[in-house]
């Protein structure tokens, strides 16, 4: 121990680190943390880095828990425990003078380099005298709940509940753990004058703690999806997972499909024969899924594909993040076809734009993506309970007569979409270019182009239907900072750091078709700062395209990792 | 019910004078008409290829989908509407080529579809190329020196993979083909029939007169129950036998689904309970 105090840099905002191999329990000390500490009545938010590999490497947690809503990832650590000798050398480009480091001799011994707060407890002993190893990361976690002043009984009820089923005498031993690490923590408090202040607030204890996937999964839920297939890959599969597990009690069907082709097709069989089906993959994936996804086009049949990206080109960084397919989801399919993306940012919005991409794609009879990343789908923070009372299922499928055409062309190009099996009529879909009935047409002077005038159409329809995007901040901007998708807290929290009345944040939700009013929200800024988690400013090229404005600035980040709140308002203290 | 029920009326016909797809069009409305299913409890999903466009000169439901990719459309469809009879059919190239994959894994997950494969060895929309199952030493303008891949077997293949249903039948024998054919519709589970076709454009090996001379039917002493003899009786060669190979009873896919282990109604017509979803969302807090 080399220093006699520590002081936080916010005491009422600690960002707390768990690093170690895969294998280590990383992930249980992070799910029982972040349980107590809202429990406790503290807003908390969790997002985790990982090596792709099931066994050593090294990962780490970080968990904010604060006064006040926190949703973004920060670099700074407060509170380290390193759980391997490699902890430190991994961290050592976030770790400051005052980064509190706990943990074992040999796992602290690097700390003296870049910290002067390290302090030495011996986990592993401690951890034999209450019953075996094992018990270190309890252990760590009562010292944490301690030093941030959560009550011990708090901590004592979740591990009752959570070891309830392997026994009494395993029940108490991590009860024991946790009180010596109550233990330890009293030690440092008096001794060391840490000073964590946190603000409890009872409105915590009755909100939700949901993942991106999760969200995502839920809004499909009840966006009325009742068929999924996925082949696993990463960072897509916790959706599949997620809906495996509600196969039953929600009607669902769950296939874990032979590749990403086969995903497709049968996720556009389903739609057609009347059910609400929809991919989860990612960027390698849905390359695969592409020739599919012009299948969707041609044939008019909904399907929604959730993309959650990670960074290419091929296998690239399989457990990184990066927002590198947004032209990929955008320009995949051969031939022309309209289609809607959506890239929620916050976890509510997984929820609501999940389940919009249903009615969307029932309604407009095209494909919907919900592109996320990996950061995303993996995050997770206390947020109000989502409220299901504007929400319903539309369901536009008709029934059929004996005359009915699946491609009438009508006024709107929108043909209304009967199933087989529902009416007295005949329903057939055609990859080729076909005539009213389905049938293969080469009429090129007449049913071609109606045909292709028809899915236009529908394109200028659904621009009317376009989610609009969020303003953050004064009407009277002179700086615009624009994203899209995952950024959306990293963005926000930068620029109430920065405090300048004149810079606001447009985030777009939806980033194709663009908004009617983009064009607007960026003439009105004297200065617009692209802020994109890719290595070419995907967005800012797309809005190039459409409105003919080219962004002031960009701040452009692609190394695999998501923007900290730090760099990004150190980035724009330079720009603005 | 009347075979004219599936008649499209008067159209234009893509095949050539004298194709063996206009027999296997004939057996299946006729084979369909004495199983009394009615065109809209019916959809036909097809691929690519001459065989493939069936969907559009019979009249049903139907899915004219991608090369290749008719097996996992086909498995959600029945999987969304199990009350659908659904039929597959494409030809040698889209299924044992492009669709291979697609293929394994359809009889792996035993869906309860129709897989009718019209095997006329070699490539007929493109023009003539080798197929999977082009014998070798066959000559094309592609495959110059003679195919000397080794040709591809669907009945041991499916045998192997352990099919619900395998057999093999010959277009120019209209009753014994609807014979199988019927038994293929009616079996629950996947049915795999490879139908051989001459192609009288492209194929002047493969023929009619080729076709009768080198095949003969399974007789009664065989046992479609007994595996390792049908597989024997798949791998023959000079003459190629005829009729059902293999079956093997067992439950399908959509039985074997979370959704339908306790509820036979169809998915698609299972309205989704909101307050359900609320009570679920409560969960996370």
């Amino acid at each position: 121990m080399r220093t006699s105090s520590f002081s936080l840099e916010k005491k009422d905002d600690v960002s707390i680190v768990i690093c170690g191999a895969a294998g280590q329990g990383i992930q249980t000390v992070e799910q029982l943390l972040t349980r107590i500490m809202k429990s406790a009545g503290y807003n908390v938010f969790s997002t985790k880095e990982y090596m792709s590999r099931v066994r050593g490497g090294i990962n780490s947690t970080e968990i904010r828990v604060s006064s006040k809503r926190v949703a973004a990832y920060v670099d700074r650590i407060d509170l380290l425990i390193p759980l391997n000798e490699n902890a430190i050398p991994h961290l050592k480009r976030r770790i400051t003078n005052e980064t509190i480091i706990i943990g074992e001799k040999e796992n602290i011994k690097g700390a003296f380099e870049c910290s002067e707060c390290e302090v030495e407890v011996p986990l592993s002993e401690i951890a034999e005298e209450v019953g075996g190893k094992i018990y270190s990361n309890i252990i760590a976690i009562g010292l944490i709940a301690c030093l941030c002043n959560v009550e011990a009984e708090i901590v004592e009820e979740f591990l009752r509940k959570r070891f309830a089923s392997k026994g009494e005498k395993i029940v108490n031993n991590n009860i024991a753990a946790s009180r010596r690490g109550f233990g330890l923590a009293d030690e440092l408090k008096q001794a060391q004058k840490i000073d964590i202040e946190l603000q409890k607030n009872p409105r915590v204890l009755d909100e939700l703690l949901l993942y991106g996937n999760d969200a995502v999964a839920m809004g499909a839920i009840a966006g009325g999806c009742n068929f999924i297939v996925g082949y696993p890959m990463a960072p897509s599969t916790g959706v599949l997972r997620f809906l495996s597990g509600e196969s039953k009690d929600f009607d669902i069907i769950v296939e874990q499909i032979e590749d990403e082709i086969a995903g497709m097709n049968a996720a556009i069989g389903s739609w057609y024969a009347g059910g609400r089906g929809m991919v989860t993959t990612s960027g390698g994936g849905f390359a695969l899924m592409s020739e599919g996804l012009s299948l969707a086009g041609v044939t008019e049949t909904p399907v929604v594909i959730h993309l959650a990206q990670r960074p290419g080109p091929a296998t690239g960084l399989p457990t990184r993040t990066e927002q590198g397919d947004l032209e990929l989801a955008l320009y995949a399919g051969h031939g022309f076809f309209p289609r809607i993306i959506l890239a929620p940012g916050k976890i509510d919005d997984a929820f609501y734009l999940s389940q919009k991409a249903f009615i969307l794609a029932d309604k407009y009879q095209v494909p919907v993506f919900i592109l996320t990343d990996n950061y995303l789908v993996n995050l997770y923070y206390n947020l109000p309970q989502l409220d299901l009372s504007g929400v319903t299922i539309e369901n536009h499928v008709i029934k059929t007569d004996k005359d009915y055409k699946r491609y009438k062309l009508t006024g709107s190009g929108i043909s209304p979409r009967g199933i087989p099996g529902y009416g007295e009529g005949l329903v057939g879909v055609d990859s080729h270019e076909h005539d009213e009935e389905a049938h293969i047409s080469e009429d090129l002077h007449y049913m071609r182009i109606k045909m292709v005038e028809k899915r236009l159409k529908k394109l200028k329809r659904l621009e009317n239907d376009v989610v609009s995007p969020e303003l953050i901040g004064n009407g009277n901007y002179k700086t615009l900072l624009v994203g899209w998708g995952s950024t959306f807290y990293s963005i926000k929290e930068a620029m109430e750091l920065l405090e300048k009345e004149e810079i606001s944040f447009l985030h777009f939700k939806q980033v194709y078709p663009l908004h009617p009013d983009t064009s607007d929200y960026l003439r009105k800024a004297e200065k617009t700062v692209l802020i994109e988690n890719n290595a070419t400013g995907q967005f800012g090229k797309l809005i190039k395209l459409y409105t003919g404005i080219e962004v002031d600035a960009k701040i452009l980040k692609f190394n695999g990792l998501p923007f900290s709140v730090e760099e990004l308002t150190e980035k724009l203290e330079n720009i603005v | 019910m009347d075979k004219k029920a599936y008649d499209m009326g008067d159209i234009d016909y893509h095949w050539c004078p004298g194709c063996g797809n206009f027999l296997i069009m004939d057996i299946l409305k006729e084979t369909l008409t004495e199983l009394d299913l009615k065109p809209e409890e019916i959809v036909l999903v097809t691929g690519i290829g001459q065989a493939a466009k069936m969907a559009h000169f019979t009249k049903m439901n139907f899915f004219n989908g991608l090369h290749g990719r008719s097996l996992p459309v086909a498995m959600a469809i029945k999987a969304v509407n199990p009350e659908l009879k659904v039929i597959v059919e494409s030809g040698d190239g889209c299924t044992y080529g492009e669709g291979g994959n697609h293929l394994i894994h359809a009889i792996r997950r035993n869906i309860n579809v129709t897989n009718i494969i019209h095997n006329n060895m070699v490539f007929g929309l493109t023009k003539g190329q080798a197929s999977p199952t082009s014998q070798l030493g066959y000559v094309t303008k592609m495959q110059n020196l003679g195919v000397f891949v080794e040709p591809f077997n669907p009945l041991t293949f499916a045998i192997a993979l352990n099919a619900s249903f395998v057999a093999r039948a010959y277009c120019g024998d209209k009753e014994q083909t609807k014979e199988i054919l019927k038994k293929a519709i009616t079996h629950r589970g996947y049915a795999h029939i490879d139908v051989f076709q001459p192609c009288v454009t492209f194929n002047r090996l493969n023929t009619y007169q080729w076709f009768k001379e080198n095949t003969y039917y399974l007789d009664d002493s065989h046992d479609p129950y007994d595996r390792v003899e049908a597989f024997r009786r798949a791998t023959e060669k000079g003459k190629y036998p005829l009729g059902i190979f293999y079956i093997n009873p067992k439950k399908t896919f959509e039985e074997n689904l979370a959704a339908y282990r306790e509820n036979d109604m169809p998915v698609y017509k299972r309205k989704r309970d909101l307050e359900k979803v609320s009570q679920k969302l409560l969960s996370f807090v």
